[in-house]
């Protein structure tokens, strides 16, 4: 009797596992599936090829926030990348300076910080000296998002490193910077990708930090210094929109938003890989 | 002498390009909290640090500035999503690591990281149009005329039952929270050695009394350090609760009732905020905001770290 009760225990248990799993996967699939259906009428040439319309009109397009996406995004990647792969490679290869605790504690706790703070930041940062919104406020707050996500995986993949080939570098007389640029970072390439992948997937669905930095902007401009539309402010405007056109192009955005971050985490996870 | 150029002057500039770049993030993580401090420091100075954080009124055409409304509605919704996604984020662990078979782990396990790689704004959209109609003709309203026939006392907790508010706001934050709690459990779960699971089915448990007994409280410390991250993403999360929650800062909040979060007031108010002191009161909420979710991270980061020594020791 005893026995059976605990049976039937672990078969009730092992029964709820499974729907709190399905709990989990069933809203994510409603999610994949509206997002396709919906988003995939939107998408014809005008969605990529021209600027919005007003509501009602009709035949509007995306181009300036996909051409502006691409820039803030950009961008932000360019400058996380200097700063996060050199924290990298100061955490992985200079492992006794004494700035590394203080990196470390920053690295980690950076990463959790509310992406809309970095917005805040930035915009008394640059915003208000600049004295007006542009896609490169955007890019700074987005890449203080970027920075801790590329200095975690830089210095996770140097790590991983085998310390011969320090050593044989060292043997062969070359000095330590040549180590490190010739040797260890290109053995780490992958690695490297992996970590600047995530953090542009990362930092291309963010809208909070962008709002009061790069702020929008109806016209196709290649400038940074002016402000400037991404895909996902445009997605949060048009969605709170009271139009219906708007909100089919809403989801247009939101399915381009959401296979452009897959196929990027998916080429992330294949570099590590390989 | 360029050898010596090469290797001494070589090294010594490129370990303090090195060093000058690593220095700028530290001093960049600084200036995030200075920053929000100095930015906040005219509101914190009017009402006072308890003042604010305390004041029950969010008023700008007063110019009467309290934290609590947000700062509220902030923990409410965090703790409840926070709540619900516990227990489906152990389970979806739990099945990865100790019940999925071979084939459909990796698939799982993928498919659980996705949530957390899709945009804040996607969610947000498909819960203005997806979720926000079925939460009010499937939930709200029954509820709603239930509790009108039987139980009028209700009525006041339950709010208006438009889809729009806080109910919708902590459904689609408890979905987005999930994968955080659960891949740091998954993790946690998977270090668990095998000989601990064979010692105790050698002692004839069942497979739940080996997870309940052995793998669960082996793994414990990362379980808990997911939850804090998950509730750290919780606390912070702005755009799909902006989209949701309907953003009235009017204590009291009901559970069907609009409300706001820090994140989704900073939001919603900034660009339309015209004086200096409404300025200052929303970089201010920013600057508590900073401090929860600082105090928040450092505790995961702690347990992540004893966790991780005690890996180390054994």
């Amino acid at each position: 009797m005893n026995l059976r009760r605990r049976y039937l225990r672990d078969r009730v248990m092992q029964g709820l596992v499974y729907l709190g799993t399905l709990a989990v996967l069933l809203p994510l699939f409603f999610i994949l599936y509206y997002v396709f259906v919906q988003g995939i009428g939107a998408l014809d040439l005008a969605f990529f090829t021209r600027p919005p319309a007003p509501p009602g009109e009709g035949g509007g397009g995306m181009l300036p926030a996909i051409v502006g996406s691409l820039v803030v995004d950009l961008i932000a990647l360019a400058l996380a990348a200097v700063f996060g792969v050199a924290a990298g490679v100061l955490l992985a290869e200079y492992p006794d300076h004494p700035l590394n605790p203080f990196l470390h504690l920053v690295s980690d706790v950076m990463a959790g910080l509310p992406a809309i703070l970095m917005g805040l930041v930035a915009f008394v940062l640059v915003v208000k000296p600049m004295g007006h919104f542009s896609g490169l406020s955007g890019a700074v707050a987005l890449a203080l998002i970027m920075v801790p996500i590329i200095t975690r995986a830089t210095e996770g993949v140097l790590k991983l490193i085998p310390w011969e080939i320090t050593e044989a570098g060292l043997a062969l007389g070359l000095p330590r910077w040549r180590v490190i640029l010739s040797l260890v970072l290109p053995a780490a390439r992958g690695g490297i990708l992996t970590g600047l992948m995530l953090a542009l997937a990362r930092g291309a669905g963010e809208a909070a930090p962008l709002l009061f930095t790069a702020f929008g902007n109806p016209f196709l401009t290649l400038n940074p210094l002016e402000p400037m539309d991404t895909l996902p402010l445009k997605l949060y405007v048009y969605a709170i929109s009271p139009y219906e056109d708007w909100h089919r192009q809403a989801w247009g955005a939101a399915l381009l938003l959401a296979a452009a971050i897959m196929v990027a985490n998916y080429l992330a996870r294949r570099a590590t890989r390989s | 002498m360029p050898g010596w150029l090469y290797r001494r002057l070589g090294d010594r500039l490129f370990s303090a390009l090195v060093v000058g770049l690593a220095l700028g993030v530290v001093l960049a993580a600084l200036a995030i909290v200075w920053v929000l401090y100095q930015g906040g420091r005219e509101a914190l100075h009017t009402f006072g640090f308890l003042g604010f954080l305390t004041g029950s009124r969010w008023d700008a055409v007063r110019g009467e500035f309290g934290a609590w409304p947000p700062l509220l509605g902030t923990l409410l919704t965090s703790a409840a999503a926070l709540f619900l996604a516990f227990f489906p984020a152990l389970s979806a662990a739990l099945f990865v690591v100790e019940f999925a078979p071979r084939a459909l782990k990796g698939a799982v396990a993928y498919l659980i990281d996705l949530l957390a790689a899709l945009p804040s704004v996607v969610y947000g959209l498909w819960g203005i149009f997806v979720l926000v109609p079925l939460v009010r003709e499937r939930v709200e309203l029954p509820l709603f005329t239930w509790a009108a026939a039987h139980a009028p006392g209700l009525l006041a907790f339950l709010g208006p039952p438009t889809g729009i508010g806080m109910l919708s706001a902590i459904l689609v934050l408890a979905l987005m929270i999930v994968p955080y709690a659960s891949a740091l459990a998954r993790d946690a779960l998977a270090l668990v050695p095998q000989s601990q699971r064979e010692a105790m089915y050698a002692l004839g448990a069942t497979r739940w009394e080996v997870i309940r007994r052995v793998v669960i409280p082996y793994a414990r410390a990362g379980i808990f350090s997911g939850v804090v991250l998950a509730l750290a993403r919780a606390l912070g999360e702005t755009m799909a609760v902006t989209m949701l929650i309907g953003n009235s800062v009017n204590l009291p909040y009901t559970l069907f009732g609009p409300a706001a979060t820090m994140a989704s007031l900073i939001a919603n108010e900034f660009t339309e905020a015209e004086d200096d002191l409404h300025l200052s009161a929303l970089i201010a909420v920013g600057f508590v905001l900073l401090l929860i979710a600082l105090a928040t991270n450092l505790v995961a980061a702690w347990v992540l770290r004893r966790m991780s020594l005690g890996e180390g020791r054994k």
